[in-house]
């Protein structure tokens, strides 16, 4: 059932020719970000190391996963018990979602959100605190690669943490996915935005309470924040003016509307906003990376 | 055939430290070079700057001909560095460290997996290859960074106290494989405290003090450079009171065995044997000694101090 909606809802958009205009629109803002990237310092890359740095990264938290995977994955889960029991009876937020089954994207996206930033800020402050990120730094990797690495290993973190919270959850709540394209562009911006931001917490910080304090009073506010447990019509007029500044509340907004087709803010609004937003936290990981900030003397 | 590493006016200042003052240097392909000093010279410095680890403030330096900053990746592609902190990566295997390191340098290929396993031969961590890094006694994470340095193959090799710490026997192991890598080719620059590592090893050697290079030759050159030698005489009966030009020369005395220390250019071993045989005394055996690396070193780095 719930695969012949997503094959049904892919097709469709497929027949409407949005496919082949959201392609064309990657590819050429990817072309002009390498271009960008290419005028950075260390922004010439000829990607020969990528490849390893990003299967090291993956093999990383792989050899870790009770922690990295399936400890959030229990934490999101508790989360949902919780609010279910507390806000049982409540009244639909969106028409004909029950309160669980809207709980679940805003869980699995908050999973990403944190889990993308732990992965690449926890990886870099561990690599400089013990010395081994000298490996990486005596090598030809460019900025580029170095950046694509982090920030690719931590969407993929965010995804197998967004998998098994979904796997879990579905046994229990029936969750339509009406927008898979929507679902897996949120999913991806928001993890690599996240991620993104996670390297510059990690090339920053020089401490493990430095990172502690980022995720502790920036990165956890932002997402708790950001629509998961309500959705921005409950909220007064100055809160929800406020709440539209926290660019984590468009990616949780999109995200959920990749599954329900309807949502606070228009998904295209949405995903502009997420793209900018990745696009500029990617672009000053890269110039810190380059220039070697706190990374090389 | 060309140079190696190429350093001209190289400046770095660390706050108000003036680390690196004005360097020119030039090591030739196939050399086994020699960097010496004492602590805070500038020595690292100097090698984090070739390793791109340290961005110099004025000046430039390439490795293979290949500039540093502005063609780093071919830069970092000739050059092998062994850092002297020990540090490892504590989530993986020694082989996964291995072809992780090669991988980083575009290497991934099965020539490449039997080139690790000669270099796990050659440093005894054969049987440790599928060890975690975590389990590793100090000395074999030090061969380990070794294999690290070498993975990619590089022209260049730099050794940063590779044997601080490191035990006599393994310091003799390691010594045997540098040489082989020399033998193949391979430029060879060692920074060491073991002078007498440096006097066995180098072809040439600099020695650095306060960011300048104090002095920069072959090792003979240097150490001819000595302003002192020492003459050992044997005498057949212990010698009492020494004629008064002899006495202020005299270093040691066992026994009847006397130690002179002469100067080079103003003492001469005629005029000392001459003097003692003057005064009574039979000789029965005489020897020299040049000054080694370690007095050099010591009077060039307190001279200009």
């Amino acid at each position: 059932m719930k695969a012949s909606l997503l094959r049904g809802a892919t097709l469709r958009w497929r027949a409407s020719g949005e496919g082949a205009i959201w392609s064309g629109a990657v590819k050429s803002a990817w072309r002009r970000f390498r271009a960008q990237v290419a005028k950075l310092p260390h922004g010439h890359t000829d990607m020969k190391g990528f490849s390893t740095l990003f299967y090291k990264e993956l093999l990383r938290f792989y050899k870790v996963s009770f922690q990295t995977i399936f400890a959030p994955v229990v934490t999101a889960l508790l989360y949902l018990l919780v609010f279910a029991s507390t806000f049982k009876g409540r009244p639909d937020i969106l028409p004909g979602v029950p309160y669980v089954a809207f709980l679940i994207p805003g869980l699995m996206m908050m999973s990403m959100i944190q889990n993308a930033f732990a992965n690449s800020s926890s990886s870099l402050i561990q690599s400089k605190i013990a010395g081994n990120l000298i490996f990486i730094l005596l090598s030809p990797l460019s900025a580029f690669e170095f950046f694509l690495a982090f920030v690719g290993a931590s969407v993929v973190r965010a995804l197998c943490v967004a998998a098994v919270v979904y796997v879990a959850a579905v046994l229990f709540v029936a969750l339509p996915v009406r927008h898979p394209l929507f679902l897996v562009l949120f999913g991806v911006l928001g993890s690599a935005a996240l991620g993104a931001l996670g390297v510059i917490a990690g090339v920053w910080a020089e401490r493990f309470d430095q990172l502690a304090g980022f995720q502790n009073f920036v990165v956890v506010p932002l997402s708790f924040l950001s629509g998961v447990f309500y959705s921005l019509r409950d909220l007064p007029p100055f809160w929800r003016m406020v709440s539209r500044l926290n660019p984590l509340l468009y990616m949780i907004d999109g995200f959920r509307y990749g599954f329900f087709g309807t949502s606070d803010v228009s998904p295209e609004v949405s995903l502009a906003v997420v793209a900018g937003f990745c696009g500029i936290v990617s672009l000053l990981a890269l110039t810190l990376v380059g220039r070697g900030y706190r990374l090389r003397n | 055939m060309g140079q190696a590493i190429e350093v001209a006016g190289l400046h770095k200042h660390f706050a108000r430290v003036h680390a690196v003052r004005g360097i020119d240097l030039t090591v030739r392909q196939g050399e086994f070079f020699g960097l010496l000093g004492p602590n805070g010279a500038g020595k690292s410095t100097l090698i984090s700057i070739l390793a791109g680890l340290t961005r110099p403030d004025a000046g430039r330096a390439a490795i293979c001909g290949h500039d540093v900053i502005t063609d780093y990746q071919e830069a970092r592609r000739a050059l092998g560095v062994v850092p002297q902190e020990v540090v490892f990566d504590p989530f993986f295997t020694v082989r996964e460290v291995l072809a992780i390191q090669a991988g980083y340098f575009g290497f991934k290929g099965p020539d490449n997996k039997a080139w690790r396993e000669e270099l796990l031969a050659a440093l005894m961590l054969t049987d440790k290859g599928d060890a975690n890094m975590r389990t590793l006694s100090g000395g074999m994470k030090r061969r380990v960074l070794i294999a690290q340095a070498l993975v990619h193959r590089p022209r260049v090799v730099i050794l940063d106290e590779p044997t601080a710490g490191v035990d006599v026997e393994l310091r003799a192991s390691l010594w045997v494989f540098i040489r082989r890598l020399h033998a193949e080719g391979h430029t060879i620059v060692l920074t060491t405290h073991y002078l007498e590592e440096a006097e066995a090893l180098c072809e040439r050697i600099a020695i650095m003090q306060d960011g300048r290079i104090a002095a920069l030759d072959t090792k003979e050159a240097l150490l001819r450079r000595a302003r002192s030698r020492t003459l050992r005489v044997t005498t057949a009966q212990p010698a009492g009171v020494l004629p008064p030009p002899l006495a202020p020369k005299l270093r040691k005395r066992t026994g009847n065995i006397l130690e002179f220390s002469l100067q080079q250019g103003t003492d001469s071993i005629p005029e000392v044997l001459e003097s003692l045989r003057a005064a009574g005394h039979v000789v029965t055996d005489i020897s020299t000694e040049q000054a080694s690396l370690e007095e050099v070193f010591l009077e060039l780095t307190q001279k200009t101090a």
